[in-house]
């Protein structure tokens, strides 16, 4: 692994200009979730256009670059596109994304934690639950 | 370079089996000791020799193994205690300031505290000495109010005052900051705290393993510690408080060893401080601890509090050079410890820390379990270098030198 590999342009870039980063006046989503072992937060709010299609989606969040970078990315793949795509999308998707950094297991969580967000809300939307498929937090919470 | 001029380091270096290995390539340069430190070979030898020659329950069967495990571990009580002033029947074996708190908390808080009361601690305490305390107040129907700290990060003395006024019940204060490396100065609060009818606690944590220790001359109720902060192992730590005060506590846990006789309707207390060391108790880690303070007492804890003083002045000195470098906490050495929380220009501490771990350099990132704290700093987190008495002035020259390889990868 090599950091100068982990943060390429395109993550310090998103991290330094995020796109969509905002709030919305109208939504019909709203989702917010943190990494405890960061403080990572992500929020994001989705308004739902016709045919279920995911109309105007921004965020807003503080964190590290990577946790930073990914959500906003995400919200622009996801813009347009109908919400059971958020169903399809997994974290292989995430890593393509941001240009397959060698994440090493602690920063996972901080690149995962936009999809997470953006899940758990249109999940909840479509009346669903969203499961983390690794179960619990993997990564140990340090002491002090 | 690497002999400070009050320790000779490479040869404490050779005591500590962990040094000698590479992180991706590169020597250890470990700087996370508020974390937890760690072990000379002599602690692992103790606890292998225990487990290897002298391994059985203690304070009950009458052979000689047993015999053995029982002086082993109150001798290991016994260099506890003295190596912060105690006597030995003021000392409980517990798996680390986390539980001391929480023993406090239901032993001592649920039977003294009453409703409409008032607790008092400090912004700058780690969950462990806030979260006990507000289920405390939530269980009793009490309330939880913070002292203010200065923009210097040291404590606020008019708002503890302020906040002594209202009687509280008890004040829980640490005796040095895990993230800004203040040393309060406990004894003075105490004092105070004590004339205002107040049982005090205090979070030793950060203290005991940096910083010669008397708990007699701090007077407080409950001091409190854990063993792998001071080069000891992991899941033993202790509480220290007045014996009265033991004696007229419930106990914590029940069960085997804590009682003197049980029938089917109730139950007698064992002696201070059995009473409170309900089932089988760690009995390993307990001597690798003892071996840990032999350790601490050979060099001399005067001394590791002299070397991290210059460390620390180094640090901010050398570090302070770099562009972006903003560190938190009190700026005079007499009142720190060797802990320097700081933020570098927009790098999330993550990141800086990922970055810094490709150069085998280990800190610690994030909110150090004081998210109070770090709300209060206005940061979501910090990145924290913590020394102890292998740390010199090579480790803080590696910290710089990747500081700066982050600068050029962020283009800061």
């Amino acid at each position: 692994m090599s950091s100068a590999d982990i943060y390429k342009e395109l993550i310090l870039d998103y991290y330094r200009n995020p796109r969509n980063f905002g709030k919305l006046e109208k939504y019909d989503i709203d989702s917010r979730d943190t990494n405890p072992l960061c403080g990572d937060e992500v929020e994001m709010q989705i308004r739902v256009g016709e045919g279920q299609r995911i109309e105007e989606i921004k965020f807003v969040g503080k964190g590290c670059a990577i946790s930073q970078a990914s959500a906003s990315m995400l919200t622009e793949l996801a813009k347009g596109k109908q919400l059971d795509w958020v169903k399809q999308v997994g974290k292989e998707d995430i890593f393509k994304m941001l240009g397959n950094p060698d994440l090493g297991p602690s920063r996972v969580k901080c690149a995962l934690l936009g999809m997470k967000v953006l899940k758990t809300g249109v999940y909840g939307y479509l009346g669903a639950h969203y499961e983390e498929p690794d179960g619990p937090d993997p990564a140990p919470q340090p002491g002090k | 370079m690497l002999k400070t001029e009050v320790l000779d380091i490479e040869k404490l270096r050779a005591d500590f089996p962990i040094l000698k290995r590479k992180v991706h390539g590169k020597r250890l340069v470990y700087l996370d000791n508020s974390n937890t430190t760690q072990k000379p070979r002599v602690v692992m030898d103790a606890i292998s020799d225990y487990y290897s020659k002298h391994n059985s329950n203690v304070h009950r069967a009458v052979y000689a193994l047993a015999e053995e495990s029982t002086e082993a571990y109150e001798g290991a009580r016994r260099k506890t205690a003295r190596f912060v002033g105690a006597s030995d029947r003021e000392l409980v074996f517990l798996r680390g300031t986390t539980e001391a708190t929480n023993l406090v908390r239901f032993a001592w808080g649920e039977t003294n505290v009453k409703k409409g009361d008032l607790l008092v601690a400090t912004k700058m305490e780690h969950h462990s000495n806030i979260v006990p305390w507000q289920l405390l107040a939530k269980s009793r129907g009490a309330t939880l109010k913070f002292v203010d700290l200065h923009p210097d990060g040291t404590l606020d003395m008019g708002s503890f005052e302020s906040l002594l006024k209202e009687s509280p019940k008890l004040v829980a204060v640490t005796h040095c900051s895990n993230v800004l490396g203040t040393i309060n100065d406990v004894a003075r609060i105490c004092a105070k705290a004590r004339s205002a009818g107040a049982t005090t606690m205090v979070d030793g944590a950060q203290a005991v393993p940096h910083l010669p220790v008397e708990v007699g001359s701090i007077g407080c109720d409950f001091y409190a510690f854990s063993g792998h902060k001071m080069l000891g192992p992991m899941g033993i730590g202790a509480l220290v408080a007045r014996r009265e005060l033991l004696e007229e506590m419930e106990p914590f846990h029940g069960g085997g060893e804590m009682i003197r006789e049980v029938f089917l309707d109730h139950s007698t207390w064992n002696d201070v401080p059995y009473k409170f060391e309900a089932g089988t108790v760690n009995v390993a880690d307990a001597i690798g601890l003892g071996a840990a303070i032999d350790y601490l007492n050979a060099v001399g804890m005067g001394k590791v509090r002299e070397h991290e003083v210059r460390l620390l002045e180094y640090a901010l000195s050398s570090l302070g050079e770099v562009k972006g470098f903003h560190q938190y906490g009190p700026l005079d050495s007499g009142k720190r410890a060797g802990v320097v929380s700081f933020n570098y220009a927009d790098v999330h501490p993550h990141d800086l820390a990922t970055i810094l771990d490709e150069e085998g350099i280990a800190i610690r990132s994030g909110h150090h379990c004081a998210q109070p704290l770090m709300r209060w700093l206005g940061v979501t987190a910090t990145s924290r270098a913590s020394f102890h008495l292998y740390n010199s002035y090579d480790d803080v020259d590696a910290l710089k030198a990747g500081l700066k390889k982050a600068g050029g990868i962020f283009k800061v």
